[in-house]
């Protein structure tokens, strides 16, 4: 029984640095025993409320002296935690970034519409004119047919195989380019239908239609993130659960003894779960590391990739809010995994 | 104090540690509880302090039937009682202090008055000068008084002992047995299970003696002395 109470256990919860004043106590000493149900307000604790946050401010460092005490076990317990935690947490700063650059490019998206042949001039200019008062429209530009072959002939380099045309086989086309808050996916949709069913056009064609396809795969990444962080947050739920239930199993005889004594369960749970804090705490400053180093170590190639690229992107690191979720699903975890743990095992431990 | 009404305990497998007990212990009475190895001691003071639960009659303490109590009234009541064991379940990673002042940290003490009443217990027991030091560099004897220290330091109405002198010397023995009578006399009710008969017959008490789980006799321990001479 004496090796099971040997070790520092998460109980260790008394106030082991209080000083002792051996000045006038011994007055106090015939008191203790002599009033010993004759006098129930002197036995009335003081400042109970203030005990009470004493003690756990105190369980609080204690439970953490006692992690700090088995510096490689936390570690490792921590550090499972911790890659758990930064691989959603990445994956997601990653995305973030993908969709950050995929923004800038909407801006530049187009809508264009090729006229039917035979369509006179004069009321192209009329049907410009009438889509740039349209919602959503920023700007119309039309290219004629002469335009049109112009430019094929300037940029393809097939202009011999023009010639021997007889005619011009290119449509006149007219560009619209979207307003900024027109440029989302749906909204370009909508305008897509719209004058698809103006009479004069051929065919409408979103240029951008890839935008909406790296939308699409982005909006299946976050999902992704999503039922990633979901797994690996109920692993580390056992980690955090089972890393606690040998805790618990190890100071058995430590938790008979104070219920022997009239301790309720919530003063036993109490330092298991500040234990489980600390693990969740621990992980999640571990992940914030991690990711930011691994942020760190790409920005440099990132900046120079895109400098080839004539962009000014640059990767975007944790934003503070990320930070925050990330502290506290870690710390949320944590407590659960111990709150689980000892919800179950603290009812087997009956003194017999 | 402790009313005992025909009560029955029951083990799974069909042992019957306790058939039809039924005794009362006045508040600030004293008494002891002996018998043969098996006889019950150890169950009936389980029942006192809500280890074990009786399978039938009706166990009441302070006036308190613990046969309805709910489980989570159970650390309420044994606030009331402090407990002695033989083995003295001490937690040997802390300092006699600390071990001493466990009750009062449980039920949420200030620190100042958990320090005041730990050194007037240790005063008590005569250990004042070793609130510094771990249980394991104690003697036995020494070990026995830090528990009781412990038992006592939250000023329970209810003492209750199982072979407190288990382990000790007649000296020792009767050092613990006059704490306990220390107790007695500033109204604590006293209820200690011991099978040493001589040690009990120098004092004048009550005493309870089972017989394989029945209530074989309830009188003073001097009768006890009688009924083995005569």
């Amino acid at each position: 029984m004496r090796g099971a109470l040997r070790s520092n256990g998460p109980l260790a919860i008394l106030p082991l640095t209080l000083t002792l004043s051996p000045k006038g106590e011994r007055e106090h000493t015939e008191g203790c025993i002599e009033s010993t149900m004759s006098d129930k307000a002197k036995q009335k604790p003081r400042g109970k409320i203030n005990a009470y946050f004493t003690h756990h401010l105190w369980v609080l460092v204690s439970s953490l002296g006692v992690l700090w005490r088995t510096p490689l076990a936390t570690l490792m317990t921590a550090a499972v935690i911790g890659i758990a935690l930064a691989l959603p947490a990445g994956l997601h700063v990653l995305l973030q970034n993908v969709q950050q650059l995929s923004t800038g490019w909407e801006g530049t998206a187009q809508m264009s519409l090729f006229l039917k042949s035979g369509v006179p001039e004069t009321r192209i200019k009329a049907l410009a004119d009438k889509l740039r008062n349209w919602e959503g429209v920023a700007e119309v530009r039309y290219i004629s047919r002469e335009q049109a072959l112009a430019e094929f002939r300037a940029q393809s380099g097939f202009g011999g195989a023009l010639d021997s045309l007889d005619e011009n086989p290119l449509p006149a086309v007219l560009v619209i380019r979207p307003t900024a808050e027109a440029a989302e996916p749906a909204q370009m949709e909508l305008l897509l239908g719209k004058v698809q069913k103006l009479e004069p056009v051929d065919l409408a064609q979103l240029d951008m239609e890839w935008v909406r396809r790296l939308a699409g795969i982005i909006e299946l990444g976050k999902r992704g993130v999503l039922l990633l962080g979901g797994l690996l947050g109920l692993a580390i739920l056992l980690v955090v659960g089972n890393t606690i239930r040998l805790t618990i199993l190890g100071r058995r005889q430590e938790i008979i003894v104070t219920k022997l004594i009239g301790a309720t369960n919530a003063f036993i749970r109490r330092p298991f779960l500040y234990t489980g804090f600390w693990y969740g705490l621990m992980g999640a400053v571990l992940a914030w590391l991690l990711v930011a180093s691994l942020l760190g170590l790409l920005s440099d190639p990132v900046s120079r990739l895109s400098f080839l690229y004539n962009s000014d992107f640059s990767l975007g690191g944790l934003g503070l809010e990320t930070v925050l979720i990330l502290l506290g699903s870690g710390i949320g975890l944590g407590l659960l995994g111990s709150w689980l743990a000892v919800g179950r095992h603290l009812q087997e431990i009956e003194p017999t | 104090m402790i009313k005992f009404d025909n009560v029955n305990k029951r083990y799974p497998g069909g042992h019957e540690a306790l058939s039809g007990v039924s005794f009362h212990l006045q508040a600030g009475e004293m008494a002891f509880l002996t018998g043969h190895s098996g006889a019950g001691k150890s169950s009936l003071l389980k029942l006192i302090a809500c280890i074990e639960r009786a399978s039938r009659g009706n166990v009441i303490i302070d006036g308190q039937n613990l046969t309805r109590l709910k489980n989570r009234h159970i650390p309420a009541l044994r606030r009331k009682i402090g407990v002695v064991f033989q083995n003295h379940n001490l937690l040997y990673d802390r300092t006699v202090y600390d071990n001493v002042a466990l009750p009062l940290i449980i039920a949420g003490y200030h620190q100042s008055e958990v320090g005041r009443r730990v050194r007037a217990a240790l005063d008590k027991v005569g250990l004042l000068g070793k609130e510094r030091l771990m249980p394991i560099t104690l003697s036995g004897g020494e070990q026995q008084r830090v528990g009781i220290a412990r038992a006592v330091v939250n000023r329970p109405p209810l003492l209750l002992a199982d072979e407190p002198t288990g382990n000790l010397d007649p000296e020792l023995s009767r050092e613990i047995m006059g704490l306990f009578e220390q107790f007695n006399q500033v109204g604590v009710s006293v209820l200690i299970a011991t099978h040493d008969h001589d040690l009990i017959s120098r004092l004048d008490h009550r005493l309870l003696t089972l017989d394989h789980g029945r209530l074989a006799r309830d009188g003073r321990t001097t009768e006890m002395l009688h009924a083995q001479t005569g």
